[in-house]
């Protein structure tokens, strides 16, 4: 299983922190249009991706276990 | 050692920050604080709250002084980002950078600040008399990777 966490407006939009999804063999392009598209939510489009706590491309595939973080636009300082 | 960068809920102290930096080899020590403004474009904010992806927050503070002493090999920084509530005036950000001299101590200073805003997983909420958004400003160039991170 892996763990796919929101944070900020996008976990306000979903409505939890924190999901659980097989998502071995996909990849992170795919889960980010799996998310968009499950809760009909167009500003998964403007998150980077991170697994592992790293940012990742789109074409990573994803491995059992990673964990995948939806990072929206970042507004720390 | 002393942890050079971290994210904490309690209010931040400049010293705290400064004092990882101050050494023998500096002749300057540049420090920048962020605090929480209380009018934006005419618009009054009443406080902030701040989020954190907080174990990939401190990896990318860490990163932003790795970058920094690569680009000002001489420049020791530290960083400290507080998170929650934050009320007018409050310190959201401490940035302190010792150099020999103090040129290369203002533009590293300023290069940390700008990156944190590229980089780092810490988000506010602006919270106004009538309503309330998440502020942010995506500085990606491709798909899902912001400007200039390299992946590793």
């Amino acid at each position: 299983m892996n763990t796919l966490l929101f944070f900020a407006g996008l976990k306000e939009a979903i409505g939890t922190d924190e999901v659980r999804l097989a998502a071995a063999g996909m990849t992170l392009g795919e889960v980010k249009e799996k998310v968009r598209s499950e809760y009909s939510l167009d500003q998964v489009n403007n998150c980077m991706m991170a697994v592992n706590e790293e940012f990742a491309p789109e074409d990573t595939t994803i491995t059992e276990g990673d964990t995948i973080a939806f990072i929206p636009p970042v507004s720390g300082g | 050692m002393e942890q050079q960068c971290w994210i904490t809920t309690e209010p931040l102290e400049i010293e705290e920050v400064t004092k990882r930096v101050i050494r023998r080899e500096a002749g300057a020590v540049n420090t920048f604080i962020g605090t929480v403004r209380e009018f934006t474009k005419g618009k009054r904010t009443l406080f902030l709250q701040y989020e954190t992806y907080k174990e990939m927050a401190e990896k990318k503070l860490e990163q932003i002084t790795k970058e920094i002493e690569q680009q000002w090999p001489s420049a020791e920084v530290a960083i400290a980002h507080r998170i929650g509530r934050l009320e007018i005036t409050d310190i959201a950000v401490i940035i302190a950078v010792s150099t020999p001299h103090r040129n290369d101590s203002y533009e590293a200073s300023r290069y940390a600040i700008e990156r944190i805003k590229e980089i780092v997983p810490i988000w506010k909420k602006e919270h106004w008399e009538d309503g309330e958004e998440w502020i942010g400003d995506q500085k990606e160039v491709r798909p899902g990777v912001p400007l200039k991170e390299e992946i590793k």
